[in-house]
């Protein structure tokens, strides 16, 4: 069995290697994390600082992003923004993912009334446009990065519990369950020893996709006003400030909207290029060309 | 006078992994009435073979040689042109008869769809003829059966229906392939029998697997192996006399002959081996069929074999 | 069918009974004393007196769960509750306001299947061509681009920079030129999702032995795309449908904002700003309610258009 996971992986790799879409994905990815990183470093000028004999200043040598309404660095607040779009993005797909895959863990094993119980919740979760449930959340709560971060994390949690329990009713049924089973082993050591490894990479494919929605919707929580405290920079509070200085300052909203778009084109590219890698089904296809 | 006549033919396909030559300089004549099994391994090109000479094949395909039905050319024609030989004049009964109707339209439908194109008949007039054809099949309830859905008939319901699909518009040739595959033996001999009837008057391409079946519906017998055509005769002269060592493999490989199987596997189609493409697998092979390329000649009258113990 | 559809809304109930008590619990996570924090104006304490006035009124000193099932019983007979702000039925504003809401996600949804279909099909039968490349990065470009985003650009180009449309409003009755960028906004980003799925259920089925047999026939290939494979492909692209309602009312919350278009979205937002909490519960209830009804109508219409459910069904 061992071995059969190595040559898969190593298969997984050659695929993902040829495709070109997914490294330039994986690419703006890694820079992206060195800019979180390294945002001081990186940035000529203090985020918060104002400066207001520098107001509305367009792109420059000096400001390459230009500055906003109070002379504020376009450019180091990106730079810096992307720390909260990249935070919030990691958090709540790991606390979503972990809380998924526990529910769904226990629903697929055990079937039966615990698993009608999580299904018929995550339907019920599901019934809810989520943009609509995590602003109400968002918005009862206010503002703050915690409260952000919950109310994303409520309505993503459904979607690794449905894939989790999904993977494990198929790998469920599969010989060395059965016969670790009729070896009498105990159902902790099933689940992690076989179950688990053989459905974490679908999990690990929408989890990657899960950061572009989630970043995609804590901009959309700070761009209509309960994202982040201010002054802290935030790329959908930034685009909603530049919305009043359209006419002026159009650079206001261009800069934060295209680090948004590049981030979750990123994250996507990565995701698809992860599933086609993973996915033999898709990749027969590719090949029949 | 032959009705079809293929020469040279050859079929490949680019891939990923390399060209696919599916189909190599094959010749071959079909007689106006005559019934010509088409008979080899699984993979070895029957279904290509077939598919050229509708030109149903991908667009990135690679057609040589000449495929003249009727004298004309079908390779030469214009995509319009072979449309009206299609379905009109050769039919092909594809396959697998459970994917090959269209899960979404009642199968009386799809069978006067053809007709209606071909015959200019109107709606109601194509559904008519669409029932008639259910009925000469032998489908019960003919009139019923074609409001109903593919997935409301049996197995061999759905191989009936393909086979009236292709009978609809009278056409003068039909390539049938493999009508059997998959039926248990009971619904096989009624289609047998079926198929035997309707083509009394009719030249066909029936490519098989099953000797059996080939035997009784085929006037001539050819093999094919790895896109080549390693015997031809007629269906007496292949059961008594066959000369290929695959032929007679092929043969004892029946369940009458005790079902040994022919050692070794079917090559692959992108490294081709060299000289005789059966030399792997051959008992008696020596060095020059390692090396050379045996040519098709013809040993007795009209049985030929592609093989240097006879040359 | 009729048996198919009742056991359908059997299998409905518990969800219904998931989402109201979801909806409810709202209540349970807003900060402090409900009734305080509502009556806490803007400058600051509220009188405690006015407070538990406000609490008996609003049955807010009762137990949960009996507030609950009173709110649960006043749903049943259609009251969703009243406002805090305007003290109207909270049904009443709703129902005003997701009119312009249903306008706005109908055209929306015009827009996407225009872009969407002929698209998707052209790129399946195309693939690896060039227009297929075109149109396979504008999805992907499309996909990534937010909305909000998306409606900021077409104001700057459409409205501030070259003046042909209004920046943002509903007009007189939600008039055509307004209708016009949030509709493109929502309506081309629903489009580079049903694009893809579009093409993915196209190659699928174009790859499949009927297709070929069609073309046997001798079939132009108009009719062999136009009738064999569109039948098959359209269907998953029906359900499609229910889903992109979701988007579409999900994305409703930002353009409706942007462009001051007054659906639910808007309605949802300027509730949250106000406290106005039976309206925002309201709300949330409301728009699941809706889009568990798509569903069932998409899921109806899935089993009406597939024979093979279709006869499952009837037995
Ligand atoms: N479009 C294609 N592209 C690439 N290879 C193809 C294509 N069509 C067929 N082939 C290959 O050509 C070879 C011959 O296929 P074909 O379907 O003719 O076999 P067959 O003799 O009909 O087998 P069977 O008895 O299983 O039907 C196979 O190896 C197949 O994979
Ligand atoms: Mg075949």
């Amino acid at each position: 069995m061992k071995q059969r996971s190595d040559s898969r992986f190593i298969s997984f790799v050659a695929q993902f290697k040829q495709n070109r879409a997914a490294l330039a994905g994986a690419t703006i990815v890694l820079l992206l994390v060195f800019v979180t990183l390294f945002a001081p470093q990186l940035s000529p000028h203090d985020p918060i600082k104002a400066c207001l004999d520098e107001r509305l200043t367009a792109p420059c040598m000096e400001y390459p992003f230009g500055t906003d309404q109070l002379g504020r660095c376009i450019f180091s607040r990106v730079l810096y923004g992307s720390r909260v779009s990249l935070s919030v993005g990691l958090i709540v797909v790991g606390i979503a993912a972990t809380i998924g895959v526990v529910l769904g863990i226990i629903s697929g094993y055990c079937g039966g009334v615990p698993d009608e119980i999580i299904m018929r919740l995550v339907d019920a979760m599901l019934a809810f446009p989520s943009l609509f449930l995590a602003l109400a959340i968002a918005g009862i709560l206010g503002a703050g990065f915690i409260n952000v971060i919950l109310a994303i994390t409520v309505v993503e949690w459904t979607r690794y519990a449905r894939v989790m329990r999904g993977s494990i009713l198929s790998v469920k049924e599969n010989y060395y369950v059965e016969a670790a089973k009729s070896l009498g082993a105990s159902d902790f050591y099933i689940v992690t020893r076989h179950i688990v490894p053989n459905a974490i990479t679908p999990i690990i494919v929408v989890a990657t996709l899960g950061i572009a929605t989630v970043i995609l919707a804590a901009a959309s929580l700070g761009f209509l006003g309960f994202g982040v405290q201010p002054p802290t920079p935030e790329w959908g509070m930034m685009l909603n400030d530049g919305r009043l200085f359209m006419r002026r300052a159009p650079w206001l909203m261009i800069f934060p909207g295209l680090a948004i778009m590049i981030t979750i084109l990123a994250f996507n590219l990565l995701g698809d290029g992860l599933r086609d890698a993973w996915d033999p089904r898709l990749r027969e296809r590719r090949r029949e060309r | 006078m032959s009705l079809l006549s293929i020469t040279q033919l050859k079929v490949h396909f680019p891939t990923q992994d390399g060209i696919v030559k599916a189909v190599n300089t094959i010749d071959l004549e079909i007689a106006n009435n005559e019934r010509l099994g088409l008979i080899g391994e699984t993979g070895c090109g029957k279904t290509v073979l077939g598919m050229s000479i509708i030109r149903l094949l991908p667009p990135s395909t690679t057609i040589e040689g000449e495929i003249r039905y009727k004298g004309n050319d079908l390779l030469k024609l214009t995509e319009k042109e072979i449309r009206k030989i299609r379905g009109k004049e050769i039919a092909m009964i594809l396959q697998n008869p459970t994917t090959s109707l269209n899960p979404v339209l009642k199968v009386g439908d799809q069978i006067a769809e053809a007709i209606k194109l071909h015959q200019g008949l109107d709606r109601r007039a194509a559904k008519a003829k669409a029932v008639e054809m259910l009925e000469a099949v032998k489908i019960p309830d003919a009139t019923k059966r074609a409001n109903e859905y593919p997935h409301q008939f049996s197995g061999g319901m759905k191989e009936r229906a393909m086979i009236a699909m292709g009978l609809a518009c009278d056409p003068a040739m039909i390539i049938a392939d493999e009508p059997t595959k998959g039926l248990d033996v009971t619904v096989k001999k009624q289609i047998v029998k079926l198929m035997k009837e309707v083509t009394t008057q009719k030249t066909m391409l029936f490519i098989t697997h099953d000797l059996g079946v080939a035997a009784e519906i085929c006037d001539n017998i050819t093999v094919m192996y790895a896109g080549e055509l390693m015997e031809y005769a007629n269906t007496e002269a292949i059961f008594k006399n066959p000369m290929h060592p695959y032929t007679q493999g092929f043969l004892n490989s029946l369940p009458s002959m005790g079902l040994k199987a022919i050692k070794g596997m079917s090559p692959s189609l992108i490294d081709l081996p060299s000289g005789c493409r059966f030399h792997p697998r051959c008992d008696f092979a020596d060095a020059k069929c390692r090396t050379e390329h045996p040519e098709l000649i013809e040993v007795e009258k009209s049985h030929y074999a592609r093989c240097f113990q006879y040359a | 069918m009729l048996k198919y559809i009742i056991k359908r809304l059997i299998l409905l109930i518990p969800i219904l009974f998931l989402v109201t008590l979801i909806s409810f619990s709202l209540l349970f996570i807003i900060p402090g004393d409900p009734a305080e924090t509502i009556l806490t104006g803007p400058g600051g304490g509220a009188d405690p007196k006015a407070v538990e006035e406000f609490r008996i009124k609003m049955g807010l000193d009762k137990p949960i769960y009996i507030q609950y099932f009173t709110w649960l019983e006043s749903i049943l007979h259609g009251n969703l509750g009243y406002s805090y702000q305007s003290k109207r039925p909270v049904i009443d504003t709703i129902l005003s306001r997701f009119h312009a809401t249903l306008k706005l996600a109908i055209v929306s949804m015009i827009i996407s299947l225009m872009i969407s279909i002929p698209l998707g099909i052209i790129s399946a039968i195309k693939q690896y061509s060039a227009i297929d490349n075109v149109s396979m990065a504008g999805a992907l470009l499309g996909v990534s681009m937010p909305n909000f985003w998306q409606g900021l650009l077409l104001i700057l180009l459409f409205a501030v920079t070259l003046g042909w449309l209004p920046v943002a409003g509903y007009g007189d009755h939600g008039d055509l030129e307004h209708m016009i960028l949030p509709a493109i906004t929502l309506g081309t980003s629903s489009a580079a999702i049903t694009t893809r799925l579009m093409r993915s259920t196209m190659l699928e089925t174009i790859n499949q032995d009927y297709i070929q047999a069609a073309r046997a026939k001798g079939l132009s290939e108009r009719v062999v795309i136009g009738k064999h494979a569109l039948k098959n492909a359209l269907i998953p692209v029906v359900t499609m449908i229910g889903l992109n309602f979701a988007y579409l009312l999900d994305g409703s919350v930002v353009v409706e904002t942007i462009f001051a278009w007054p659906g639910i979205g808007l309605l949802m937002v300027e509730s949250i700003y106000l406290r106005d909490y039976p309206m925002i519960q309201g709300c949330i209830l409301f728009v699941a309610i809706i889009f568990i009804f798509v569903n069932l109508m998409v899921d109806i219409l899935y089993t009406y258009l597939d024979p093979r459910i279709r006869y499952e069904t009837k037995e």
